[in-house]
């Protein structure tokens, strides 16, 4: 299990345990955590399961993906370290991760 | 006024339960209007993920979700449904026994005897754009759609996004507006290279500016916009001075005027139906797909065409109140086969 910890805008940390082969969003979504909605079900085809990566977390995240760019277009309150959760693999790498949900995601 | 289209059944939402409807509303001879808000059939699987794959539809190993969409309306074909587009229902209101009256922001007006909500998540509006304070404007000087295009002749114009809609609205309006300017987060469009490579000529000529950063606030006054104040990448800050801002953000589904029908809405979101016919607390009115609620819903599309066969069985009671409903199967049933338009199998 990779322990992904999720902290809301109002400072809420919610930490949860991924599984090696889902995406983050699908971790956010299997516990309940709020603050994500993943419109289109993980098709990178919404923005709507946007999140801020950590600092700290940044480059073991790595970039987005010029399609996810492209998404990230749509994305509310960018930042340079915006990603759509549902693009981001949990590994064994990401143990200790922290994401932040932005203040609404449409 | 208009006179109102009158038919057998409205369906709101051309979604693939919305199409299906079409399907088994045909087979018992009721005529189907259709009306989404998107500007193609299809709802989510055609705006939303349109190449993603499908690989839970009964007896079709794997499709994609837009293959699936132009099956479907290829099955429908027999029955000429009609489409309106581009329109939003607004209001569906009784005005007798088995009569209803459904508007459209269009203002379009139809009668019928039967209500089919097939609306799915509700309705694809446009996305807010993250700019504080930018309410007051909307629909005064900020605009998610151009209805008019003479509406901006002669305005300084500023348009926002890197999509399609920003570059199609770009190339359109370079030639009416007084000035034009296109702002975008980043370099690279996801807009088609095409229309990026006609935007980037009106650039070059001088006949429109081209921004890379994101807007940060907005002035004005009494609705009417005056400057935005932008951010770019580089991070130096200046306003552009605007009579109109036309921000494209993509969609986003909201429930939209569904939650003013007067249904007890489960979850504030969901239409509770009965499951023997997938009909609402309003007699006539029926929600199929992802749209209902009911104790064991599952939100996947094979329920939604399980629901629409039997919504149309009760449905056909309120469109031929004095007429008896025999029950029949395409693979055997001449006269299912002639609505079809296929030639009745021969038997050996």
């Amino acid at each position: 299990m990779v322990r992904i910890t999720f902290i809301d805008i109002e400072g809420t940390v919610r930490p949860v345990d991924g599984e090696v082969g889902s995406t983050v969003m699908e971790t956010a979504i299997k516990h309940g955590v709020p603050g994500i909605e993943a419109e289109c079900g993980g098709a990178c085809a919404c923005s709507t399961c946007h999140v801020y990566i950590d600092e700290a977390w940044r480059e073991k995240v790595g970039p987005a993906s010029p399609m996810e760019e492209d998404m990230l277009d749509f994305a509310y309150a960018l930042k340079p370290n915006s990603r759509l959760s549902c693009q981001i693999k949990v590994t064994e790498g990401l143990n200790g991760l922290i994401v932040r949900t932005p203040e609404r995601q449409a | 006024m208009d006179e109102p289209i009158k038919t057998d059944v409205v369906i709101i939402g051309a979604g693939p339960i919305g199409l299906f409807a079409v399907f088994e509303l045909g087979l018992l001879d009721m005529k189907a209007h259709l009306v989404d808000i998107l500007d193609k059939v299809g709802g989510q699987c055609a705006e939303l993920y349109p190449e993603k794959p499908i690989y839970d539809i009964p007896g079709i190993p794997f499709t994609s979700a837009q293959g699936l969409v132009d099956a479907l309306k290829e099955q429908i074909k027999p029955f000429n449904p009609q489409y309106h587009l581009g329109e939003m229902v607004e209001t569906v209101t009784k005005v007798g026994d088995n009569l209803f009256r459904v508007k459209t922001d269009q203002g379009k007006e139809f009668e019928s005897k039967v209500v089919v909500i097939a609306a799915g998540g509700g309705s694809f509006q446009p996305k807010r754009p993250p700019i504080p304070g930018i309410e007051p404007y909307e629909n005064k000087s900020v605009f998610y759609a151009v209805r008019k295009i003479e509406a901006f002749r002669g305005q300084r114009v500023l348009i926002i996004g890197g999509g399609d809609s920003a570059l199609d609205w770009t190339l359109n309006l370079a030639p009416i507006a007084g000035h034009l300017t296109l702002l975008h987060r980043r370099s690279e469009f996801r807009a088609s290279p095409d229309s990026v490579n006609k935007m980037m000529a009106l650039f070059n000529e001088g006949k429109i500016d081209l921004v890379f950063g994101q807007a940060t606030s907005l002035a004005g006054d009494g609705g009417q916009i005056r400057k935005a104040v932008v951010k770019t990448t580089d991070g130096s800050v200046f306003e552009i001075a605007c009579d109109a801002i036309l921000p494209f953000f993509g969609l986003t589904m909201k429930l939209g005027p569904v939650a003013d029908w007067g249904f007890e809405l489960k979850n504030n979101e969901l239409i509770p139906v009965d499951t023997a016919a997938f009909e609402t607390s309003t007699l006539g009115i029926f929600a199929i797909g992802d749209i209902n609620w009911y104790p064991g819903k599952l939100k996947l599309i094979l329920s939604g065409f399980h629901e629409a066969a039997l919504m149309a069985q009760k449905a056909y009671h309120y469109v031929y109140p004095e007429k008896r409903l025999v029950f029949q199967y395409t693979t055997s049933s001449t006269s299912l086969q002639k609505k079809l338009g296929v030639a009745p199998a021969k038997v050996a």
